[in-house]
Order: structure tokens, then C-alpha cells, then sequence
């Protein structure tokens, strides 16, 4: 292979004038991050939700909830963030629309409301497997008791279901960190899209894309090793059998 | 017999080339070898290389290609060379080129001091300098005019790092938006994202003549930089190679048939829509015609 390796490349001063290489992929980790912490918060958020409307006894909810899977969790990502980013400003009345699109973190907003929303989708349809999984005593117990519907679902279903996804949980977070690269799309200046910018500019490709990886996977990691722990803390002895 | 064809091949070769005093190396022994040839052509780099409406690969450095090819073909005397194409983007060209996927980048490649320290650039085929594109209807003519305004430019590209160093320096508070490419950043000044889109000149040239309404644009007389020189990419450490390719292009850019390559990509009609990019060849063009120079410092120009 004719390829220069060029270690070093990372200490050079970037075209900026001021940071090095291994600065812009830093500050592109930050976005990543930030990103991906911003749109979990909203997946958990809505997909508790949509995740409880898809079990509840109540029909119209149901299929509210059914819908909105559908639609967030067929259409592919890519195609959702465009269409969040240069057709949603189109469709709002022109002074909104213009407001939108000159925010000064337009596309920062706009990758965690699309990711975020994407997300969520994938999020609901685990909380409703994790639901439905219980054992239908636990709900008819509560009953029993007299709870009401929203609190069986706030003391009995939910800390339950919870537990019990907890493992996919963690997919879907790695999955949200791993998406944030779409976002580089609508011009986020992220991990990837560094990583890119620098092999454009110094075309020192490998070295470029090695350390992305890196930093990827030691990011994936810190959330792995965190989950375990959750894990761990929040396991109640007898109910889900542990090795 | 082998010996024996390979002595002729070996004497004819000299005969044809110039300087035959040692064996082929690099690049040449494996054409040779393989008896054939790659270009990486990339899909949407009008009119240096891109597809056509039946995909095929076209284009003003594409052609430049096969004149090189010819020399090749002359030189290594090997008439029924094979020529494979190959699709490069902007993040595949060095691995397939660093790899021998590629042994030619046939593009809109900026010839510049950072890269070349790791591939060669030929004679440059083309030069033009970084200007900004805005509706008609937003009224800025100079770059001073850009002043406190969303400007859009290519994220990665040298373009998008002058803008940065004039916003610097010339205090103007522009809020810089990076596109993922040149028709993304187009886009922004289409939507109204953004004010201006800042790029190559020529590039510009084809967004501005393919989009919906060519009259509704302006492309800036203002240049964020000199002319940049675009050249073919190939291997560095290659002399034997980098010697042809420089003597072929020299030599084509010199005789007639260079401006006549040139006036058919930037004064007539070309594919897929039959638009004229109506590029004049003068200046510094004229003169990298006249003098070919593979060098990457806009001032040699």
C-alpha cells in the first residue's frame, strides 16, 4: 500500500488557525454526546408514553399510539432528518418558517427532535413488549387493591417493565449515540462529520476515521459499563432470575 | 521464448520511450503487468467527471484521462490496454488510490502544499477561486455586504476555512452554516437558510445553470482566495508514472486539441441538460494552458 501514516497529523494546527486536528474531533465528540444525551431524554420521555397509550384500555389510545410507531419507526432516519430540516420550514407560514430556519443552533435542535423522535418509536414498542410481558395477575392484583389505572401503571407495570428492558435499553442508547452521525446531514459539525472534514482536508484518511472509531467505541463503552452498573442496583432478587 | 519476447518487448519499449535506461517501476511495471489501466471518476463533479443520463461516466478530466491513456498505450506499446472505471468519492479516493484500486483521479481535486505530502498532482487542468452565490433578490454584492448574514459553505472544504479567516478578520459576524455538499449548500441559499453559499467559482457556474430558475441568482465578482489550481491525482513516490502523465498533459494542453477539450465542456452545450457553463479562458487559465505547472501554490499561476 502507497499510504503515508502520519501519526503526528493530530497535533497539527487545523485550518482554523487556532485548534489542532485532535481539538475539532474533540469539540465533534461534545456534539455527538450532547446530541445523543438530548434526544435519549426525549426517546425515554415520549416512548414512556406512547409505550403505555400502546397497552392501555382505552381503544382510540391505542391506536394513536399504534400509528405513531408506524409512521417514526418505518420512515428511515436519514429522510426523517431532512424532512424535519428543509421541508417542515416550508410547510409553517413564511415568518415562522424563516425564524426556524435562521435559529442560530437550527441544526443541533433539529437532529435531537428528529432523532429523538425516531427513537422513541423503537423505545415504545420495547416498553410495550416489556409490559406485556408481565404476568396478567400483576395487573389483575392491582386491581384487587383498588389502583386506579395510571397508578398500577406508576407503582406495579412500569417499575417492572422497566427492569425487564433494561438490557435492550442499552442497545437503543448505543443505537442513539451511533445515529447522531446521520445528523452530519443537516450540517452538525459531530464526531463523524469532523472526522471527514479532516481527512478532506489533510487526506490522511485512516488516521482520520481510526480515531473516530475510537473515540465511538470508548464513548459506547462508559455507557455499557454504566448500564451494567444500573443493572445490578436495580435488580429485585427473585423476579428475574440471575446467574 | 519467453526470454526471447520479452528481450523484443523490452527493446521496442525503449525504442518508444524517451529515457528507457532503467526497468520499469511503480505504477507503469504494473499497467504492464495487468495490461490495464483504472480511472476513478467521481459521479457528480460537473463537467470535470460525472454521470450522464445513462450512467455513464463523462466528463473534462475524464477526457484528460484518456489522453494520458494514450501515452501510456504509446509509450508501454501496449495497443489493447484495458481501461477500467472506477467511482471514487471524496472520502475513497486516497484509500483506492494509496491501495492500486485507482492508478489516475480523473475529478475536481485542489492540488495543495497538506495533500501533497501524501499523493502527486499533475499539470493542473483547471483553476478557479472561492466566490459565494446569493439570490438576486437579496441585494449583496461584495463579501463586506455578507455582513451579520447566515453563509453556507461545503463543511471540509477549503472553502468553508477562508470564509472563516475573512469572517476573522474583516469582522463580519457571519453566522457559518456547513453543508454535507455543494448541492446541500445550494439548497440553504434556495430555502432561504442561508444568504450565500460560498464555493469554487465553477462549481457555483453548474449549480446556479442546473437549478429551477438560473436567472434568479448572482455569483460574487468578490474571491475569498486566488485561483486554486484542480489537477489529476495519482501516486506519490511514482517519478517513472509522474513523468508520463506530466508529458502527456503538457503536451495536450499545449496543441490545439487542449483548448478545443476546453471549449467544449465550458462554451457549448453539455449533458444532462444541455447547459452552457460559459466559462471564458483567460487569465490565469490561459496561462496554465500556455505554461502547464503541476504546482500547488496559487501564485506559480
Amino acid at each position: 500500500m502507497n499510504y503515508h501514516w502520519n501519526w503526528h497529523i493530530f497535533w497539527d494546527v487545523s485550518p482554523d488557525g487556532a485548534n489542532s486536528y485532535l481539538d475539532l474531533l474533540l469539540q465533534g465528540l461534545l456534539w455527538t454526546v450532547a446530541t445523543a444525551l438530548c434526544a435519549w431524554l426525549l426517546a425515554l420521555v415520549l416512548g414512556t408514553c406512547v409505550g403505555v397509550a400502546r397497552t392501555a384500555r382505552v381503544a382510540p389510545a391505542r391506536r394513536l399510539a399504534k400509528w405513531y410507531v408506524e409512521v417514526f419507526r418505518n420512515v428511515p432516519l436519514l429522510v426523517q432528518l431532512f424532512l424535519w430540516y428543509f421541508v417542515l420550514p416550508e410547510l409553517l407560514p413564511p415568518a415562522v418558517g424563516l425564524w426556524l430556519k435562521q435559529l442560530h443552533y437550527s441544526s443541533f435542535l433539529t437532529a435531537v427532535v428528529g432523532l429523538g423522535l425516531f427513537m422513541s418509536a423503537r423505545v415504545a414498542e420495547q416498553l410495550r413488549a416489556g409490559i406485556e410481558s408481565i404476568p396478567p395477575g400483576q395487573r389483575a392484583a392491582a386491581t384487587a387493591l383498588g389502583l386506579a389505572g395510571s397508578q398500577t401503571y406508576r407503582h406495579v407495570l412500569l417499575p417492572l417493565a422497566f427492569r425487564i428492558i433494561l438490557p435492550p435499553l442499552t442497545s437503543e442508547f448505543l443505537n442513539t449515540i451511533k445515529n447522531t452521525s446521520t445528523a452530519l446531514t443537516i450540517g452538525l459539525l459531530e464526531l463523524t462529520a469532523q472526522a471527514r472534514s479532516m481527512q478532506e482536508f489533510t487526506f490522511q484518511v485512516f488516521e482520520a476515521f481510526t480515531a473516530a472509531t475510537v473515540l465511538y467505541l470508548a464513548v459506547n463503552l462508559c455507557v455499557v459499563s454504566a448500564m451494567h452498573y444500573v443493572e445490578a442496583r436495580l435488580v429485585i432478587p427473585g423476579f428475574i432470575v440471575r446467574k | 521464448m519467453g526470454l526471447r519476447s520479452l528481450a523484443v518487448g523490452t527493446f521496442a519499449l525503449c525504442l518508444a520511450a524517451t529515457a528507457c535506461a532503467e526497468p520499469l517501476t511503480g505504477t507503469l511495471k504494473k499497467i504492464k503487468e495487468t495490461n490495464s489501466i483504472t480511472l476513478g471518476y467521481r459521479e457528480s463533479s460537473i463537467p470535470f467527471s460525472y454521470l450522464d443520463d445513462q450512467q455513464r461516466p463523462i466528463g473534462y478530466a475524464l477526457e484528460i484521462c484518456y489522453q494520458i491513456v494514450d501515452q501510456v498505450k504509446k509509450e508501454l506499446t501496449l495497443p489493447n490496454l484495458e481501461v477500467r472505471l472506477n467511482p471514487v468519492t471524496s472520502a475513497t479516493r486516497i484509500p483506492l488510490m494509496a491501495n492500486g484500486t485507482i492508478d489516475l483521479e480523473c475529478g475536481s481535486t485542489t492540488n495543495n502544499e497538506e495533500r501533497r505530502r501524501q499523493v502527486d498532482f499533475t499539470n493542473a487542468h483547471f483553476l478557479t477561486a472561492s466566490k459565494f452565490v446569493a439570490k438576486k433578490a437579496a441585494g449583496v454584492a461584495t463579501i463586506d455586504a455578507l455582513k451579520g448574514k447566515s453563509v453556507a459553505s461545503t463543511s471540509g472544504t477549503t472553502n468553508i476555512k477562508q470564509l472563516n479567516e475573512f469572517n476573522a478578520s474583516r469582522k463580519l459576524g457571519i453566522t457559518i452554516l456547513p453543508a454535507k455538499d455543494h448541492a446541500e449548500g445550494f439548497l440553504m441559499v434556495e430555502t432561504d437558510r442561508a444568504t450565500a453559499f460560498v464555493m469554487d467559482d465553477i462549481l457555483l457556474a453548474g449549480l446556479v445553470a442546473n437549478s429551477k430558475n438560473p436567472n434568479e441568482y448572482i455569483i460574487s465578482q468578490d474571491a475569498f482566495s486566488l485561483a486554486e489550481p484542480y489537477a489529476i491525482m495519482l501516486r506519490r513516490d511514482d517519478p517513472q508514472f509522474k513523468q508520463l502523465v506530466d508529458r502527456a498533459t503538457a503536451a495536450f494542453f499545449k496543441s490545439p486539441q487542449g483548448p478545443k477539450l476546453f471549449r467544449k465542456w465550458f462554451q457549448s452545450p453539455i449533458p444532462p441538460r444541455g447547459v452552457v457553463l460559459n466559462v471564458a479562458l483567460d487569465g490565469v487559465l490561459k496561462r496554465a494552458f500556455e505554461n502547464p505547472s503541476d504546482s500547488s501554490d496559487p501564485k506559480a499561476y
